[in-house]
């Protein structure tokens, strides 16, 4: 088993994503970016589309047909970059039980 | 756009002046909803898109109509009317191979046979615990013998309910066929009903897959795979019978080998109790006595005696039509829908008019590529797929279709979907009301920005005709498929959508013929031409697609299962069938990403004289670094040239795409060989390629091959080079003018190097 674990070590590809979600990512938030963004698809984070193109709130897929997907309400985005950052913070506290820095 | 109070479909999706057309729609309880016939000419809502414009056509559909909600009720199933021959005594046996797939999901009826006002009769049946169990039902009370031991999923056994009409004996038994080192035995239960009163005798039909609830609606489906039951009017004790069945007269036998192709189960036991299938259930899929020695179920089709049943399969909705309308005999050709609506509700139902029958309205045919709408209807992509966001390098984006969708899984599967038993999905159909098939629906894979895909991006081609008022008539692949060659003859351009990933035989017969006559041919997108399908020559509005061998896919097909049951056919990718897309359009699907799309870069042989008329006023030397569909004109997926492939030796590769980044990455079929470097920032193969050759009967092909290529086109309403550098493709490809080949150049240029 060789997935790779997020460590402080890797802050500085923090930084790029924060900067730039669009990329093009380097090899290294590349790597950071593949380990978040295989979760399964129970819990896994999506948008849900308030306003097409304008405006979208933060969600969480269920893994089963016929369950509605999860809405978290306290995350509005018209902005969908600041989707990215705020989901790529969630992920990273997630994944290493720190906080990224603002 | 509806959330679901309003659905519909129609009963084609192309249709000719003066047809008549039905719309079977439903509408949640409430006021009474409207219709209107529009033209759809830019569907794309993006804030930088040309603007939505779908326009309302002066036609009178009737209405407005009362609401009147609908349901689709999934799953397949098998029905055999009741007959005298089925009128055979108490004293019966019922036997049959199964291979469950979710045995402890609920209760899961095999074959049934029940009144469907009192429901007495019996159902042989994995119980909701998953164990085989036999049930009788005699005036309202229920006896059931339950063998209480757990089925294996993916197993093969030999089960069996049995009735013994002096005893009253009911019999459940299972024993294993799988040979193999895990230890499984047989289970065996029973139990006694009310002697002397009807269990197998009872006015109803015979089911499988499905308890007969009562005369539309089915319940208690089974997933997983059934092999040629039969019945005898005889009770075992133990040994569960086989056929011949020494002193039994056989009731019925029915062999799923026969007729592969139909809806149809065969009785072989001189009855004639033949049955029908119901939402079509998978066939020419192995039974138990597939060895490995047969793959291809017309060869030897005793290896493919069973039928894959799903609790999710749908072929047709079945509703009745809401209204029926008739198109005006004056109505020109083009991409039309209804759209019904209430209130701020409404649903879209694309359609395809075509010039009259045997007219030619244009110079131009744009080939509305259905049969790819058809693979990705009602996709579950961004539900189901976690995956989507990594190839996508964004967040998955859901739109209020997608919440409709996820709560209401009845709306059927596609190519890239699983049934719910973990089984690939080998039928996609169009009789059903289709979220994505609508204008305006944002996608999941059409890049960063406008994010269209199918048809939605396909009307930046129809606006893009629209805006600079060329004159075009409207073909579907299906039209395509049932007419051939003729409906497209004498059109001097033949225009592809953005991505006519699907493709019959008939329909590239046609095709080639197209070409061999002299044919011009745009292809304006990318992984075009790609699999081969299959049409139902019976049933409408269905296609078969088994991705055999390799190629980009949401599932393998089961070992043994590359044939479609639909014809025979060796269905998967063209180029494991010996025709290349690069034959027909001289580039081939390369690489595929959905993030950021890149620009092309013009080579040496845009130079060359041949071209000039392609790039006519245009200077830049980067083509296409803007655009709605990732921010390029070279994106999502990427075809290349390859004269290995079939790329013709004197076509031109004009520009090439660079730039891609490493969610980038090469098709499956090239990499034969794991290695490094396959994403896009190191891999060779990662690119498109801008091609122009001529055929020797005068006639020439422009391929872009890129996705993307049409957002650059609709990118700042149409005003750009990619937009001219396309007219100016069109425009010489409208002329009269043969195009003549060169001379045969030396075996050099296009060759695309092995990424590995």
């Amino acid at each position: 088993m060789s997935r790779y674990r997020i460590s402080r070590a890797d802050l500085p590809f923090a930084r790029e994503f924060l900067e730039n979600p669009r990329g093009p990512a380097s090899h290294g938030l590349q790597r950071v970016l593949n380990r978040m963004r295989t979760d399964v698809a129970g819990g896994k984070y999506v948008l849900v589309v308030r306003e097409p193109h304008r405006r979208w709130v933060l969600a969480r897929l269920t893994g089963r047909r016929g369950a509605p997907v999860e809405l978290i309400p306290e995350h509005e985005f018209d902005d969908l970059l600041e989707a990215e950052r705020t989901v790529f913070r969630l992920r990273w506290k997630a994944l290493t039980g720190e906080a990224l820095a603002p | 756009m509806s959330a679901g109070d309003l659905l519909g479909y129609l009963d084609r999706w192309s249709a000719f002046p003066g047809d008549t057309l039905a719309c079977h729609a439903s509408c949640a309880p409430g006021a009474p909803y409207r219709a209107e016939l529009v033209r759809i000419i830019q569907g794309d809502t993006h804030p930088d898109a040309p603007g939505y414009r779908v326009e309302r056509i002066d036609v009178d559909l009737g209405g407005p109509f009362a609401a009147c909600q609908r349901r689709i009720e999934p799953g397949s199933l098998a029905l055999v009317d009741d007959a005298p021959a089925m009128r055979a005594g108490d004293t019966f046996s019922v036997v049959a191979s199964i291979w469950p797939t979710t045995p402890g999901s609920g209760r899961q009826v095999l074959l049934s046979r029940r009144e469907p006002a009192t429901g007495d009769g019996f159902s042989l049946l994995i119980d909701a615990n998953g164990a085989l169990a036999a049930e009788a039902t005699i005036d309202g009370e229920t006896v059931t013998a339950s063998t209480r031991h757990v089925l294996r999923a993916h197993r093969w056994y030999r089960v069996g309910l049995s009735h013994d009409a002096k005893t009253g004996r009911l019999c459940a038994a299972f024993d294993p066929l799988d040979r193999g080192p895990e230890v499984s035995e047989g289970g065996r239960a029973a139990a006694v009903t009310a002697i002397g009163r009807p269990v197998f005798d009872v006015a109803a039909p015979l089911t499988m897959a499905c308890r007969d609830h009562d005369e539309s609606e089915y319940r208690e489906h089974y997933d997983g795979r059934l092999h040629n039951p039969f019945i005898i009017d005889a009770a075992f004790d133990d040994a569960i019978p086989v056929l011949p069945a020494h002193g039994a007269r056989v009731i019925a036998a029915w062999d799923f080998s026969i007729d592969i192709p139909s809806q149809r189960i065969v009785d072989t036991s001189g009855n004639a109790l033949h049955g029908r299938l119901v939402n079509l259930p998978t066939r020419g899929v192995t039974g138990p006595d597939w060895d490995g020695t047969c793959h291809a179920w017309p060869h030897d089709a005793s290896h493919y005696g069973a039928i894959h049943f799903h609790g999710d399969d749908l072929y047709d909705a079945g509703w009745p039509a809401s209204f029926r309308f008739t198109l005006p005999d004056d109505l020109p050709s083009g991409v039309y829908a209804v759209r019904i609506e209430r209130d701020d509700d409404q649903f879209t139902m694309p359609f395809c008019v075509r010039a009259p029958r045997g007219e030619r309205t244009a110079d131009v045919v744009f080939l509305l590529p259905t049969a790819s709408y058809m693979a990705y209807a009602n996709n579950r992509i961004g539900l189901d797929v976690p995956e989507t966001e990594l190839v996508c390098g964004r967040l998955t984006e859901l739109t209020a279709e997608d919440l409709f969708m996820q709560a209401h899984p009845e709306l059927g599967l596609c190519f890239y979907d699983l049934h719910a038993d973990g089984s690939g999905v080998y039928y996609s159909s169009r009789r059903r009301p289709v979220m994505d098939f609508q204008p305006g629906f944002v996608g999941k894979l059409g890049g960063i920005g406008s994010n269209v895909w199918q048809f939605n991006a396909d009307t930046h081609l129809t606006g893009w005709f629209d805006h600079l008022a060329v004159p075009y008539d409207v073909v579907t692949d299906e039209d395509l498929h049932r007419e051939g060659a003729g409906c497209i003859e004498g059109y001097r351009v033949l225009v592809t959508g953005t991505h006519p990933e699907y493709t019959s035989a008939a329909m590239r017969d046609a095709l080639d013929a197209y070409m061999e006559g002299g044919g011009r041919l745009m292809y304006l997108g990318g992984n075009g031409f790609y699999w081969r399908i299959a049409f139902h020559d019976d049933l409408p509005g269905v296609i078969e697609c088994r991705k055999s061998e390799d190629g980009i896919r949401a599932f393998a097909p089961g070992p043994g299962e590359y044939y479609a049951s639909f014809t025979g056919e060796y269905t998967g990718l063209w180029r494991r069938n010996g025709r290349p897309p690069n034959t027909l359009v001289g580039v081939g699907m390369a690489a595929q990403g959905f993030d950021a799309s890149a620009p092309y870069v013009r080579t040496d042989a845009s130079r060359d004289p041949r071209a000039a008329f392609i790039f006519d006023g245009i200077d830049a030397e980067v083509i296409g670094d803007f655009g709605l569909s990732g921010g390029g004109a070279a994106g999502i997926e990427l075809d290349a040239a390859d004269i290995s492939l079939g790329t013709p030796r004197h076509a031109l590769v004009l520009a090439t795409s660079t730039g891609h980044g490493d969610v980038y990455l090469v098709t499956p079929e090239d990499m034969l060989d794991p290695v490094p470097g396959l994403g896009g920032s190191e891999a060779e193969g990662v690119r498109a390629d801008v091609v122009f050759f001529e055929t020797p009967a005068g006639g020439a092909v422009f391929s872009v091959g890129s996705i993307a290529w049409a957002g650059s086109m609709a990118f700042n309403n149409y005003d750009n080079e990619v937009s001219r550098l396309t007219a100016n493709v069109l425009r010489r490809f409208l002329d009269d003018v043969p195009f003549t080949p060169p001379p045969p150049p030396p075996d050099t240029s296009v060759r695309r190097e092995s990424p590995g």
